[in-house]
């Protein structure tokens, strides 16, 4: 056992058990529910070879939907951004009645099951609903078109820039703010110069996160896109209709599309929040 | 100038920082929220309950009862092993571990759905495996229950690592110097110590798979009365245009969801320092 378990170098050398039990249950078990699963995402596509993978991402529809898919989480995890900054402000520098409801309220579009967010956001937006009924006078249709999709993707992504950003506000030094306006900072200068460049890491960091969610995200928005083809249809609808034709390949070419695309994007803003934090911390 | 009164021009921004940061909660999580109810009582009560009075309604929640029952016990189980071997113990490729077992967050619930179909549907890579065996899994609550495991999967774990890794294995490697037993160590010790991290993230956990709705969609086949969750339901009772219906049982799941941030907030008010720290306001 101390041979054995040697090798895998103990924090505290030695002492604690359950090492081999604990990690073998982890290892497996991701295995069976995460590993397995994916590898067939990745290996499925190219059963037929490339030209049927070709066929269906060349697709006019394919490159529609993933254009709405990933657009639309873009736009909503700019508005996010800052609408977030400024939830999250009101939250961290000011104190004011209801702030505590307001603040845990701020975690809903996560427990809310995303069905039904969609059926409450198609009431409240479609032509006859409250506040679609006060658009379509001003001739913007908004349920069942491109901009459904966007209100639905800026509900689900809400809580992520607030959470990411809430901390970090906590943290950026009142003094050093304080010395900029003593030294003649007005409150305009003072958030570029001192708050903006302290959280906009985390910024981009939540930024990423509601973009990853809303590129996948799903049950929120079919009920409110209308999911006409070319047109409000999302990537992850086109699956299920690729699925639904037997298409196996083609459903897992659409998903490993949109995994490939969204991690490249991650990975790009991961690299720029690196060069943020360094530029802030010299 | 005094120093309170060069201060004043930040303060005066309070009262417009504060009403748009209200009203954009108002409008993108309250009205959402609030018209929940308000279609489900459109027509009265009596209305309302007609929906509970099916038995569709109560087979989908008994589904959804058992689903979250085998998911969210998997899951914990799950989430203190991987805590255990990442918060106590240093082994190459730990970081490839946390990164695994946060990659179902950054996945589609429907690529979700959508992987067990290409293991076990009909031209799945196990098919003939499972033909043998008789066996099925797409259309049938195990496949309902393995989709809801994928999404639900890094909830715990997320609230484990980081808590145990705060607080170290002092205590631990105390008590076993002093003769416990691993067992033993584990249950005097440490799940005191994270108790009520523990109920977080199997809040949390169970909260989502309740409310799972785009992975479940592509494995259920939606056969009513036995394939269908409540958040399946609802679609199915929507697309009848049963509007009443549809945001009654909408209503239901809204409570749960209610009750589960009434919970957190609890906790995070009341046990801030026993929650990983990036849950302590």
């Amino acid at each position: 056992m101390t041979s054995a378990t040697a090798s895998w170098r103990f924090r505290e050398p030695g002492v604690l058990p359950g090492f081999p039990l604990a990690f073998g249950f982890t290892v497996f078990y991701l295995s069976v529910i995460v590993l397995i699963p994916l590898a067939a995402l990745v290996v499925r596509p190219w059963e037929g070879g490339w030209e049927p993978v070709w066929r269906v991402l060349s697709d006019p529809r394919t490159l529609a939907a993933l254009r709405l898919s990933f657009g639309a989480a873009a736009v909503a995890a700019v508005v996010n951004a800052v609408m977030g900054l400024i939830v999250a402000w009101a939250l961290v520098r000011y104190d004011f009645p209801g702030k505590r409801l307001l603040d845990a309220m701020v975690d809903l579009p996560f427990a809310l099951p995303t069905a039904v967010a969609g059926i409450a956001l198609t009431a409240i937006y479609a032509p006859n609903g409250p506040l679609g009924a006060w658009f379509a006078d001003m001739g913007l249709q908004i349920a069942y078109t491109p901009r459904g999709v966007l209100i639905a993707l800026i509900f689900v992504g809400l809580p992520f820039v607030v959470r990411t950003v809430q901390p970090v506000l906590e943290d950026v030094d009142r003094e050093v703010e304080e010395a900029a306006e003593t030294l003649g900072a007005g409150a305009f200068q003072r958030a570029r110069l001192v708050i903006l460049p302290a959280v906009a890491p985390a910024l981009l960091a939540g930024c990423g996160l509601a973009f990853a969610r809303a590129v996948g995200e799903y049950g929120s928005v079919i009920f409110i896109a209308g999911n006409m083809p070319l047109r409000s249809e999302i990537a992850p609808l086109l699956i299920i209709i690729q699925l639904e034709q037997f298409n196996y390949a083609g459903a897992a070419a659409i998903g490993l599309a949109m995994l490939v695309l969204s991690f490249i994007i991650l990975l790009i803003l991961n690299i720029i929040q690196g060069r943020l934090v360094r530029r802030s911390a010299p | 100038m005094s120093r309170a009164a060069r201060l004043s021009p930040g303060r005066g921004w309070a009262p417009l920082i504060i009403g748009l940061a209200t009203a954009w909660m108002a409008l993108i999580v309250l009205l959402p929220l609030g018209t929940v109810f308000v279609e489900a009582f459109r027509r009265g009560g009596m209305a309302f309950l007609e929906a509970f009075r099916q038995p569709d309604t109560w087979a989908a929640v008994r589904l959804t009862l058992v689903v979250a029952a085998i998911a969210v016990p998997l899951n914990t189980v799950f989430g203190v092993a991987a805590a255990w071997c990442i918060a106590r113990f240093e082994f190459k490729g730990k970081n490839l571990l946390v990164t695994l077992i946060d990659l179902p967050f950054s996945v589609s619930p429907v690529i979700s759905g959508l992987v067990w179909v290409l293991l076990f549907g009909a031209a799945g890579w196990f098919a003939p495996l499972m033909q043998d065996l008789g066996v099925q899994v797409i259309f049938t609550t195990t496949g309902l229950v393995l989709a809801t495991v994928l999404v639900t999967l890094p909830f715990v774990a997320r609230e484990l690592i980081p808590l145990m890794q705060e607080q170290g294995a002092d205590e631990e490697a105390a008590a076993i110097t002093l003769g416990a037993g691993g067992w033993t160590t584990f249950f005097t010790v440490t799940l005191p110590n994270i108790r009520w991290a523990l109920l977080y993230g199997v809040l949390l956990c169970n909260a989502r798979a309740m409310g799972e709705f785009g992975a479940v969609s592509v494995v259920s086949g939606h056969i009513r009365g036995r394939t269908n969750t409540l958040p399946l339901h609802v679609e199915i009772l929507y697309n009848e245009y049963n509007f009443v219906g549809a945001f009654a049982v909408a209503s239901g799941l809204a409570g749960l969801a209610l009750f589960t941030l009434l919970i957190k907030s609890g906790l995070e008010w009341r046990y801030a320092g026993e929650l990983a720290a990036t849950r302590r306001r």
